[in-house]
Parts: C-alpha cells; structure tokens; sequence
C-alpha cells in the first residue's frame, strides 16, 4: 500500500503545481493525515495491497522525473474524472428522463424537434478549449522541466546499449562494463542531487530503456543518441524491462537498476574495475571456454575472451540474474543455460555449443570464480 | 414537391418472378456484379470471415498471456499471431467493413442508382479481397528462400530495422508489405469513388447542405484515407526495395533512418484512426435521431467539426512518438495539437446528448449500441487526453494501458456503432428484421465482456506491464488482472457468436421488415428492402436534410425550417 499512500502525499502536493521542478518536494500540512487515514491498521498486507502493488508501478515514483510525471498524471486524471463524471451523469439524465413511456397519453407524438443553437455550440467550444489550455500549460512545464534539466557536473554518466536482448551499461569515467543490472548512486540529499545520465544508443533494432519507479520510458533508435536521466531517492532494486517491440525474446530482456549508497556504490565499481578474478582450481574451466567460441561473444577482462556480441562475463557473478533477468544466477542455472539457452529462451541469439556434460560443469566452475 | 419521392405504390416495384437457378449461376452473378449493393455485401461477409480469424488470433494470445509464464504458445507464435491480429483487424476488418457499409449505402441515401465508377468498385473489392489473402498465405509461402520465420512478426506498425533482411528473414515482412500495399490500392480505390459519387451523384434537390450527416461524413473519410494511404504505401515500397535491390532507407547500418519509418507510418496511422472512427460517428449520425425521434442537434456544427477533425489529424501523428527523442519544443507542439482536436470531438459528444435531450428515445437494438458508443467513446477519449499529455505518455506508451485505450476506441466506439449499423441496416439489405431478443442478448453480454477486458486492462499498464509481450513473471502482479481480461475476451467472443447465429437466422427467418421498419427519415427507406438493382424506379427530390419527415409531418415540414435559416442568413 506504500506505494500508493505516496502516491496520494503526492497528490496532495500536486495543488502546489506552480513553480519549476522542485528539488525539495514540500509536502502540503495535511498529507500527514492523510497518509495516516490510507494507511489503517495492518497495511502492507491486505488484498488492495496485493491488487495493487508491483514493483513496476508508475504511481509508486521513487526518482525526481519520476515524480514530476507522477504529480502531472494526478492532475490529468482529476480534470479528465471530473470531465467523465459531468458527461455521463448528463448522458445517464438524458437516457432516464426521456426514454419513451408507451403508457403515456402522446406517447406516439413526436417530440418538438430542436435543429441547433448557436449559443450553445459556442459554450460547448469555448469551455473545452479553456480546459485545453490549462492542461497543455502545465504539460508544457513538465516537459521542459525533464527534458532541457541540465547536467550537473556531478551527474554520473552511463552508456546503455541496447542488444537483442539484454542490455549493456558502460561507465566511461570508470572503465566499467557490465550487462544487465545498472548500479547507481542514490540520491538521498535534495540539496546535493546526485542524477545518473543515461545516454541510450542500439546495437540492433529499436529498443526502450523503461524503469517505471525511476522515470518514463525512452526508446533507442538507431542512428541517434537520446538522453535520459534519473535519480533514485531510496536504496534498492528497481525493476523494468525493454518497452519496445525488439523481436521474439522481446519479452525476457529486463532491466535491474540498483540504487546503492555511495559508498556501496564506489566499491562496487572499484570491484568492476578489476580484471577476472584467476583461480588456478577452475583453470580446466578456463582452458574449454577459452578454445570454444565462448570468446567470439563474451569478454573476460584479463584473458583472450574479448567478444562483444554478448554481455561482458568478467565479473559475472556480482550478478543477480543471467539472461536478462531470465533465470537466478545460480550455479546450477549456469549449468543449464550453458547447455541449452533455447529451453529458458527460446529464439535468444546464444547458441547451444554441443558441449558434453562434463565441459558444461567445467566451464559453470570456472564462472562462478568471477566474482 | 415532397409527394414526389416515390414511395412504393407510385411505381411498380414488384420484383421479377424468381428462377430456380443454378448455384453456379448465382456465384456468378456475384462475381461479375458492378451493383453497388452487392459489393458492399460482399465487403461486408468478408470483413466479417476476417473479424472471426483476427477474433481466434486474439483468444489463442488471451489463453497465453491468462497466466505468468505460460507455455500455451512459443514466443514466435505469440508475435506472428499480434502481428496478424493488429494488421487483420484494421486493415481488412474495420476498414473494408465501413467502407462496406459505405459502398452499400451512399447512393441509396443520396438518391443515386449506382456508385460513380461500377467497376472500379467491383475491382477495389477484389483488389481488397487479394492482399488480405496475400498476407494469410504467408502461412504456406513465408519461409521463403531464406528458411526463416513464414508468418510476419514484427508487429502490426513493423517498425524498422526489424523488418529489414538482418533481422526478419524469410518473405514474412515482404507478405505483410505487399498485403496490405495491395489492399491500399483497393481502400484508395473506393475512397476515390465515394468522393465522387457524393460529389456528382446527389438527386435534385440534395445540396450538400442538405445531406444526411452519413455521407457527410463518408466523404471526409474517403478524403482523409485520400491522403493517408500513399504515405504508408510509399514506406512499405521503400522497405521492399531496402530487402530486395539493397536500399538503405530504414537500414541504419548503412546511414538509413528508424525514425523515418514511424514517421511514415505514423502519419498514415493516426488519420487511419479518424478514418475508421468518422464512419461509426457517421452511423450514429443517423441511428441517435431516429430512435430519439428528433433532427440532429447542430447539424452545421457536426459537419464542420468532422472537417475540423479531418484536417487536425494530419497534424497530430507524432503523438506516437513522444518517447522517440524528439525534445522538447516538438513534442510541445504535438501536444497542443493533440489536445486541441479533443475540442471538434467534444461538440460531436455535446451534440449527440443535445440530440437525445427532449427526445422520446426507443431503446431498440440499434439505439442500445449506439448508447454504449457514446459512454465508451467518452472514456476512450479522455484517456486518449492522458496519452497526449506528453510525460505521462513517457510511462503509458507501449504499455497495456494503451493497448486498453485503442480498443476502447476501435471496438468500444467503432464496433459499438457498426453493431447498431448491423441491426439497423439489416432490414434493408435483406428485407428482414434481425431477432430483438437475441439482439438484447448480443448487446449485454457484449458490454460485459468488453467491460470485463477492457476496463481491468488499463491497470496493468499502470502497473508497468509492456505490450508485444509473449510472458511476464509472477512477481510483478499482473496475472490476475490478465485472467480477469481474457474470462472478459471469452465472454465476448460468446457474444459475437449469438450475433453471427442471429445474423444468419435472420436472413431466412426474420420477420419481414417492409421499406420503412425504424420510422426512419432518409431516402433508402423510401425504396423496398432489399431495394431493386436500380435503387430508385424514378430520381428523387428533396426539399430538406430529412425528406421522410416532410413526407409523414406536411403540418411541420423541415424544409421550413431550413428556408427560414436561409432567409435569416440572406437577411444578414
């Protein structure tokens, strides 16, 4: 229910829907209560909950853009309910009240027929209209307020790569490479905002970077860069996955962002930057992946393996997921997809290289060392 | 003057005594027909064999998607069977349908014996009747040289570089661009006739002033589908040419451009969706006033809001798009313009309410249709305002949500009018009535089933579920809103089914209708149903927008009102 209780503060909010973009989001006296009223006894674990929640939710913002859309939507929504109530309440008079009544006396009479009236035309044009521009001003806001936000010099800059299907994230100040699960700095402070700045460009076809908690969706044409950003204002894992029709396995390539405190952060990128970790006990593992074409598509930081077709494996188990997001990446799971990628995703461009056995376990205990 | 409409009894209009003829005979005749009226039969009865392939493509996909990480279909029979559904159900369903009904029509109401060109009619329809077929053989022929994928799956606006050779192997993209290029050549074809026809056809008497809002509207339809086909035509040759003679128009490897496609197809598609929605506008144009037993309410203010529609929607095809890194200032642009053609449909909305408002309404099938259009035409309009909005659409576009608000539009607005049409219509194309019980019964569990998919499909694209997806995991809470939506998907299709038996029932065991069955006001109702070859034994004249009226009402006739506003403007 959290998520929609935050919702509603920030609905409460949205009645403050002057001024720019705001950093320091100035929740209005009465949304305490109000949060308080949603909340009840027992929240988190009732069936609106259940209904309702998903780790995908746009009305549960947790990132600037994110909310700025959010207090938006509120406010289309409330206009447009409130068109909906009027017409339908007029529409449903109507029906009523002059239905035909076989009862009556002239009940077979024509009514008066009215062919029109200018006045009322009028009315029915120019207050849509008003309507219109009160929405399209504080769309205009919002717009400008995302789009033309300028980068401050302390944003970190990502490179997402869309590739069918799985995503690349490149971190050109550190030298990082990774697929898949895109690391962030959160941004707890509103004084200091932290935002990450993804610039989004395609290996293939169309694609679209979406993390609705995060920010509105972005697609990635071929032949330009466009940009995104966001700014998580809470630690943790935020879900999302490609929004734009990119071919048969479209629907398993998932996007993991993990908001992390800075110091998490720094060190998970300090790990990223070193070479594959070399166990000398999974050498048999090495020797099988490196004489395979494992290497044409995969990269190990450190060895001959420097594919790029396929995601950078060098730090493979800081992962949570392998395929995309498709299977836990487990030991086991290394096993299986190694031998067969087709039976957890059918049509992915991985193919399944005929290995016995034996140099599957292998090469799954070679990986599981690259930590 | 108004006496001189010939109703029947004016002139002999017994039909020739019938010969057993040859079945072969019969098909014959069908096939070689120029009769406007036959065509339009023929658009109809094979729209609606495709409505019943599209309607199993979309169960099948319900029964994959009713539940998280269903195995009922592999991922490329899901994207072949969206693929064929989308393109089906516009591009050989909705479209030939109204312009079926169109085709049927037109003349009769504007006192017209046939339409402009009788063959170019006859071979629009045919030309229609290919393309569609192409595509579907792509079932047997699609794998092509190549061995790859048969059946297109790339999704219904195909959107480049997936289409190209490098990512679509086999013929399955080039049978969905010659398809439905093909069938472009027929749409473009009956929109050239119905323009005109109502431009050069119209009795004595029917100024353009004076015609029944329907062709009003089918003629801005047909001027609309004009302008908008070759753009979408042009794409689907230049993608031809970038798959077989090694053009690089959508090849971004080689300098192509991805967002010239949806430029392209965008500009073609979003009047595509005023093109199949002005043809229902137009039957509820006629089906609204005769069952609330009142004129339209402004008739010059609906005509000129479908022409202010027309035009708008030309500007608006970037709405689509909003997510593609246009920035800033274009998006701003195509969001003013979104939202201005919200105001030319608002009026038609006012001016349907304005109709029924002081009018004794029958609630007869058609009426209850056309009742349920205008409720759900609402909402699909106003969600249509929160997509155009453009950072919400950042996190509605592609997503179930709308999925949910397009076909709010197409079957709760359109289908709910072509419904009515069926019923209302009915009558004079086969000189029976369709059953009223079964009729009831069609609608309701319609409006069930439509509301049972249709509203509960919106909250998972709230919850961030992304169409064209073939699974989705559990975790996200998405799969009991997608089993409540495919019970609703069943429900209709059970609805669709009593239609059918209805529709065809009716044809032979219907009560007979008579010319006039509805009390009606417009000039088809005033030859016998089913209505002879030549439509009309003798030209009609019309004094007024509702000719019937005059006829039945000679205390209050409207061509006094009508000479009044005349004499009112002359005065100014």
């Amino acid at each position: 229910m959290n998520g929609w209780v935050n919702g509603w503060a920030e609905t409460v909010r949205l009645f403050g829907l002057s001024g720019q973009v705001s950093q320091s989001p100035r929740i209005h006296a009465l949304s305490p209560l109000l949060i308080e009223a949603l909340r009840g006894p027992g929240s988190g674990s009732g069936l609106f909950d259940r209904l309702f929640t998903s780790p995908n939710n746009i009305f549960s913002p947790q990132s600037l853009p994110a909310h700025e859309i959010f207090r938006l939507s509120m406010f289309t929504l409330i206009v447009t309910g409130a068109i909906f109530v009027t017409v339908s309440s007029l529409l449903l008079y109507a029906i009523v009240r002059f239905r035909q009544r076989p009862g009556e006396a002239d009940a077979d009479r024509e009514p008066p027929q009215i062919y029109g009236s200018n006045q009322i035309e009028l009315a029915w044009t120019v207050i849509p209209i008003l309507i219109i521009v009160v929405l399209f001003l504080s769309t205009v806001r919002v717009i400008f307020g995302i789009q033309q936000a300028p980068e401050p010099k302390q944003a970190l800059n990502v490179q997402v790569i869309g590739h069918r299907f799985w995503w690349e994230f490149r971190y050109p100040k550190y030298g990082v490479i990774t697929a898949n699960e895109l690391h962030v700095p959160v941004s707890s402070d509103p004084k200091n905002p932290l935002p990450t700045y993804l610039k989004l460009t395609t290996a293939d076809v169309d694609h679209s970077f979406w993390v609705p908690r995060l920010a509105g969706k972005t697609d990635i044409f071929g032949g330009q860069v466009n940009t995104t950003w966001i700014q998580p204002e809470a630690t943790g894992i935020y879900l999302g996955q490609c929004a734009q029709f990119c071919g048969i396995e479209h629907a398993r390539m998932l996007i993991r962002v993990y908001a992390q405190s800075t110091a998490d952060f720094q060190s998970w990128i300090a790990n990223q930057q070193q070479t594959a970790v070399e166990d000398p006990g999974a050498a048999e593992g090495r020797v099988i992946f490196e004489q395979n074409a494992c290497i044409n598509c995969h990269s190990i930081a450190g060895t001959v393996a420097n594919g790029r077709f396929g995601p950078d494996l060098t730090h493979l188990m800081s992962r949570d997921t392998i395929a995309a997001g498709t299977l836990p990446n487990t030991r086991a799971n290394l096993e299986k997809w190694i031998k067969d990628p087709d039976a957890y995703k059918p049509g992915c461009l991985m193919p399944a290289m005929e290995l016995s056995d034996q140099d599957v376990k292998k090469i799954a205990s070679y990986l599981v060392t690259l930590h | 003057m108004a006496d001189s409409i010939p109703l029947s009894g004016i002139v002999d209009l017994t039909p020739d005594e019938e010969h057993p003829r040859l079945w072969l005979q019969v098909m014959h005749d069908w096939i070689v027909t120029v009769d406007h009226k036959k065509i339009g039969l023929m658009y109809i009865a094979a729209s609606l064999m495709f409505f019943a392939i599209g309607g199993v493509e979309v169960l099948l996909m319900r029964i994959q998607l009713a539940k998280p990480e269903s195995k009922f279909l592999s991922p490329e029979q899901y994207n072949q069977l969206f693929t064929l559904h989308g393109t089906t159900m516009i591009f050989f369903v909705a479209m030939p349908i109204l312009f079926g009904f169109g085709n049927y029509l037109v003349p009769l109401m504007i006192g017209a014996r046939d339409m402009a060109f009788p063959r170019l009619n006859a071979f629009s329809f045919w030309i229609y009747l290919f393309g569609a077929s192409l595509l579907y053989y792509s079932i047997l022929g699609g794998k092509g040289v190549f061995g790859g994928s048969g059946i297109p799956d790339v999704g219904w606006f195909a959107y480049a570089p997936l289409t190209e050779n490098g990512f679509s192997q086999g013929n399955g993209s080039d049978y969905w661009a010659l398809g439905i290029f093909i069938t472009g050549i027929g749409t473009i074809g009956t929109a050239l006739n119905i323009t005109a026809t109502t431009i050069c056809m119209r009795c004595k008497g029917m100024k353009l002033s004076r015609m029944p809002l329907y062709v009003w509207l089918m003629l801005v339809t047909s001027v609309m589908a004009l302008a908008a086909i070759p753009p979408l035509s042009a794409a689907q040759i230049m993608l031809v040419l970038d798959r077989h003679l090694g053009a690089h128009f959508f090849d971004i490897q080689a300098g192509g451009s991805a967002v010239l496609w949806a430029h392209f197809f965008w500009i073609f598609g979003h009047p595509e969706v005023y093109i199949l929605v002005m043809p229902a506008f137009a039957f509820a144009n006629e089906i609204i006033p005769v069952f609330s037993r009142k004129a339209i309410f402004g008739y010059p203010a609906m005509v000129a809001a479908s022409v202010g529609i027309a035009f708008i929607s030309f500007t608006v095809w970037a709405h689509h798009m909003f997510t593609v890194g246009m920035g800033a200032v274009a998006n701003t642009a195509f969001v003013l313009s979104t939202m201005v053609i919200a105001v030319p449909t608002g009026i038609k909305i006012f001016n349907w309410l304005a109709t029924i408002w002081g009018g004794k309404i029958r609630f007869r099938v058609p009426m209850l249709f056309c009742i349920g259009f205008l409720f759900q035409f609402t909402i699909a309009g106003l969600t249509g305002i929160m997509l155009g909005v453009a950072p919400f659409n950042w996190q509605l576009h592609n997503s179930y949500f709308v999925v949910a608000h397009f076909h709010y539009v197409i079957l709760g607005g359109i289908f709910f009018c072509l419904f009515g049409a069926f019923y209302y219509w009915f009558p004079k194309m086969t000189g029976r009535m369709m059953d009223e019980t079964l009729g009831k019964w069609h609608f309701w569990l319609f409006v069930l089933g439509f509301h049972l998919t249709f509203d509960f499909m919106h909250i998972p694209g709230l919850l961030g579920m992304p169409r064209e997806i073939y699974t989705y995991e559990p975790g996200h809470h998405w799969g009991i809103w997608n089993m409540i939506v495919t019970i609703g998907a069943f429900v209709q299709a059970i609805a669709v089914l009593i239609f059918v038996f209805n529709l065809v029932r009716s044809c032979f065991k219907g009560k007979l209708a008579g010319n006039d069955p509805w009390d009606a006001w417009t000039l088809e109702w005033t030859t016998t149903s089913p209505p002879p070859s030549y439509n009309f034994a003798s030209e009609p004249t019309v004094r007024s927008r509702r000719p019937l009226w005059d006829l039945k009402h000679p205390e209050e006739p409207d061509w006094e009102y009508e000479l009044g506003t005349e004499n009112e403007m002359a005065a100014k």
